[in-house]
């Protein structure tokens, strides 16, 4: 017997009626609940607007930048007295003495603030001297960068797209390191900027 | 009148069904074996503490339950950060003995599907080993067991808190086994790529300040140091 056959057997008629009707209300609930699961984002990253250029030869070019001090989230290095945030507790071992990890907020051309980013230098007594940087973009993917250890006359270093993920994931290209110091601050120690300027190039495609 | 009642209140309980459906789906289950697990790569365990007072830093957005650390760290407020957490910790090996420090940056997935059971997350490590070199490891990791499992069970709980003991494998791709994709910087690993897993064992979590007795584990299949990298 099914379960209408049972409530026909104990209501009468305006009572299955109102019976019908909530289960076709259960049935509307259940098709309104997935449809709000399944049409509505649980996330919706903010996203701001890529200032990206495009070029003749299908790359394109982006500048990021980093403001400082103000964009320093951490600067982990073996002198205590230099590191950021106040209250850090740098970890004092032998075999990481020579390492220093920096995050920072990272800003488009526009001044505004689209993503974070780890910059991690240091020499290994094993690998010797590495520059690095990973870019973490929220809304678009992210990016790991292979730096020269050492920077050319005019003060860029320049780095290999190594690794990336999502809008990253197929793009070669280089991205250029460069500090523009502005002042000295007897508070805020130096005042500058470090730019970020990536210029990327998606994989061939054959013609047909 | 009363069809409309009858509807509404059939309409409720159908909500609450779906719900319960979602949350108690049999078909869902919490990997608890690392697909590396019969690997015969050299594998390296590098443990680490999730609790953000034990991290060198943890940032968010600053009005989570979970508190930054230090407290004076620069807060993720601005919209398109503010659902991403940066945290950096310590590595410790199998033995517990400090092995490197390594940096995690993690935002919520807009991929993230409760009909499949899915709440992803994308995140990045950015590793140090002094003996390996650098290296750069990308996944999405899927907490909805996680929130299944202790999240909800503590919010519920009288106590606003969770204990018990329980394992979770976070990882779910990009590699085909659910793996996460290590990418080689300086070091043994460069220019080379290798497969990892990363685990969750949990012992306590409190529903107002976030877990208390817990520790990460990220399992990194390296090429065997003669062989060619993958």
């Amino acid at each position: 017997m099914s379960g209408g056959g049972y409530a026909d057997a104990f209501l009468d008629g305006q009572g299955q009626n109102l019976f019908k009707t909530f289960n076709l209300g259960i049935v509307l609930g259940i098709a309104l609940a997935a449809a709000l699961v399944y049409f509505f984002p649980v996330v919706d990253q903010y996203r701001e607007n890529s200032l990206i250029s495009v070029h003749a030869n299908g790359g394109n070019s982006e500048l990021f930048h980093v403001s400082l001090p103000e964009d320093r989230i951490m600067a982990g290095v073996s002198a205590a007295s230099r590191s950021v945030p106040p209250g850090l507790e740098w970890p004092e071992h032998e075999f990481l003495a020579d390492i220093q990890i920096e995050l920072f907020k990272v800003r488009n051309e526009n001044g505004i603030v689209v993503g974070a980013a780890s910059r991690m230098s240091g020499k290994s007594e094993k690998h010797g001297p590495f520059v690095e940087w990973v870019v973490h973009l929220p809304a678009r993917g992210t990016m790991y960068v292979n730096m020269a250890v050492t920077p050319s006359p005019d003060g860029y270093r320049q780095g290999n797209l190594r690794a990336g993920t999502r809008e990253f994931l197929t793009l070669n290209g280089v991205v250029l390191e460069r500090f523009v110091k502005d002042e000295d601050d007897p508070e805020l120690g130096t005042v500058g900027r470090i730019e970020l300027a990536a210029a990327l190039v998606g994989p061939l495609e054959e013609i047909e | 009148m009363k069809y409309l009642i009858s509807v509404v209140i059939g309409m409720i309980v159908g909500i609450a069904l779906f719900v319960l459906g979602l949350y108690y789906n049999p078909f869902v289950g919490n990997p608890s074996v690392s697909p590396l697990a019969m690997s015969d790569l050299d594998l390296v365990d590098l443990s680490y503490s999730l609790v953000p007072a034990e991290s060198i830093v943890f940032a968010n957005d600053g009005e989570s339950n979970v508190k930054p650390h230090p407290t004076k760290v620069l807060q993720l407020w601005e919209p398109t950060i503010k659902r991403t957490r940066g945290f950096v910790t310590t590595l410790t090996d199998s033995r517990g003995e400090l092995v490197g420090l390594g940096v995690k940056f993690s935002s919520d997935s807009e991929a993230s599907a409760l009909l499949d059971a899915e709440v992803l997350v994308d995140s990045v490590w950015h590793i140090y080993l002094p003996e390996r070199g650098t290296l750069f490891v990308d996944q999405t990791e899927n907490f909805w067991s996680y929130l299944h499992d202790i999240i909800v069970p503590a919010r519920l709980s009288s106590g606003d808190n969770w204990r018990g003991s329980w394992h979770g494998i976070m990882s779910m791709g990009p590699g085909a086994l659910g793996t996460a994709r290590v990418t080689g910087g300086a070091g043994d690993l460069m220019e080379g790529e290798a497969e990892a897993v990363e685990s969750i064992t949990a012992r306590a979590y409190s529903a107002t300040i976030g877990p208390v007795g817990m520790t990460g584990n990220l399992t990194i299949a390296m090429p065997h140091q003669d062989q060619e990298p993958l």
